[in-house]
């Protein structure tokens, strides 16, 4: 177990090294999601009562598509190099060649959301910064990144690959999206914790299945 | 564990892979013991690449078995890789990384210890010590060959799979790579290799097998008796065009 930790840690700590010398994800994801939430801003007139039923949604809409843009780059990076193939002659089970491209991935989709939920909360002028969002927020990362990892990697030959990722990622991570626009909604509203965990619920049985299917399938693509 | 005839280094037996419509291996079979440095010789598209990318495990057959020392390579894929060492064609190794990163990061994933010393050693056998700090970006094809060589002998495999290894290489890093192969083949572990410079092969290989159409065509010792017959095996892997006629 520890062993294997070692070994996601590894490949997540070389994306983030990566990154800081490229910043190519980060930037990407979180200039695109703001840029969302500015144009949302503009095109609909924000009040107390609008800012609450439309904000949640717009969040995690922009959160979603800036997401693809990283997801997209962060595969893209082992492609140049012929990387991957470097990764899977190592002696390690190609689980843990996922489970540390998603950790890579989850650290970068966080970064973003660090940078754009409080310009949201600005914004929009929401009390979302509360620990409730906090939950919310690291269940819905958890489920971008698990499907995100799966579908960059099966398409990282195709052609039209920045294409093809929003086209298979976007409908399969919907009922996640769901989940985060409800119980962001209930956050905003001061909801109680049980109402607010009923979508909690949605997003960890989501998250459970996605990430033990998406290892699974991720094998087979890196077989083929 | 299936653990099958540790006598072998590599057991191939008839292997077959076709890409699409086209057949690039067809049954193809041969042995190497252990201690053996041998050489796969054939034009190009003869299936030498694909055959080795099988062997590395980065591509699965369609029919045949392979056993590297002992092992079913089907059923204990990460006990063979840690067996086995790999320079293909390309380096793959994080170009913005420098070199110590990349061998740090891959002595990780195989679970080495005492790594700083595992790199200063190994960086020492290849020649690149004063590139170690350097991003790979910024290294000449033959540094980042020697840096991927590198990577290869980390874990001392007992296999070493090694694809056209000279290409783009100057003399100095041929030498550093004939280095390693008299160190391997002094301390009984394998090397398969591929190669078009068939006069070096045959000067550093103890075995020669020649592939054409993908079938083995040849598979022979490299003894001075047998030397004529390589050659004109591997003179016959070129297909005739109009211009020989």
């Amino acid at each position: 177990m520890r062993e294997s930790l070692a070994v996601i840690w590894a490949i997540g700590r070389k994306d983030l090294l990566l990154e800081t010398r490229n910043k190519d994800v980060i930037v990407a994801v979180s200039v695109f999601a703001l840029l969302v939430l500015m144009i949302f801003t503009f095109a609909i007139d924000i009040n107390q009562v609008n800012a609450k039923l439309t904000g949640p949604g717009i969040l995690w809409a922009s959160i979603a598509f800036a997401g693809v843009t990283g997801l997209n780059r962060a595969f893209a990076l082992e492609l140049e190099g012929n990387t991957l193939e470097a990764l899977m002659l190592a002696p390690i089970s190609r689980d843990l060649i996922y489970a540390g491209k998603m950790f890579g991935n989850f650290l970068f989709i966080t970064a973003a959301q660090i940078i754009v939920i409080p310009i949201f909360a600005v914004l929009f002028n929401l009390a979302v910064l509360r620990w409730e969002m906090l939950v919310v927020s690291l269940l819905t990362t958890i489920g971008f990144s698990a499907i995100g990892t799966l579908f960059a990697a099966m398409t990282i030959r195709v052609r039209a690959r920045e294409v093809m990722l929003p086209l298979l990622f976007l409908p399969v991570v919907t009922p996640l999206i769901m989940a985060a626009v409800e119980s962001t909604s209930h956050v905003v509203n001061d909801s109680s914790w049980p109402e607010i965990y009923q979508w909690i619920q949605l997003a960890i049985a989501f998250d459970i299945a996605f990430i033990v299917i998406s290892a699974f399938i991720f094998q087979q693509i890196l077989e083929d | 564990m299936t653990k099958r005839d540790p006598l072998f280094a590599i057991k191939v037996e008839d292997v077959v892979k076709s890409y699409a419509e086209v057949m690039v291996l067809r049954r193809i079979k041969f042995s190497l013991q252990p201690g053996e440095v041998a050489v796969i010789l054939g034009a190009n598209g003869a299936g030498k690449s694909t055959l080795l990318r099988i062997l590395a495990m980065l591509t699965q057959p369609d029919s045949g078995s392979i056993d590297i020392y002992g092992n079913d390579i089907a059923k204990n894929g990460p006990q063979v890789r840690a067996l086995t060492g790999s320079v293909l064609h390309s380096p793959m190794l994080y170009t913005d990384m420098s070199v110590r990163e990349n061998l740090t990061l891959f002595a990780e994933l195989y679970r080495l210890k005492n790594i700083d010393t595992l790199i200063e050693k190994n960086a020492c056998k290849v020649g690149i010590q004063s590139r170690l700090d350097h991003r790979v970006r910024t290294l000449s094809h033959g540094f980042q060959k020697r840096a991927a060589l590198a990577r290869a002998l980390m874990h001392k495999p007992q296999l070493l799979l090694l694809d056209e290894p000279e290409s783009g290489l100057d003399s100095r890093s041929v030498s550093y790579l004939e280095n390693v192969v008299e160190e391997y083949r002094s301390s009984g572990r394998t090397i398969l290799m591929t190669t078009h410079i068939i006069e070096h092969a045959l000067e550093i290989a103890d075995k020669a097998i020649v592939i054409t159409d993908g079938y083995v065509h040849l598979e022979s010792t490299t003894t001075c008796l047998n030397k004529s017959n390589i050659l004109s095996a591997y003179s016959h892997t070129f297909p005739k065009t109009s211009g020989d006629l």
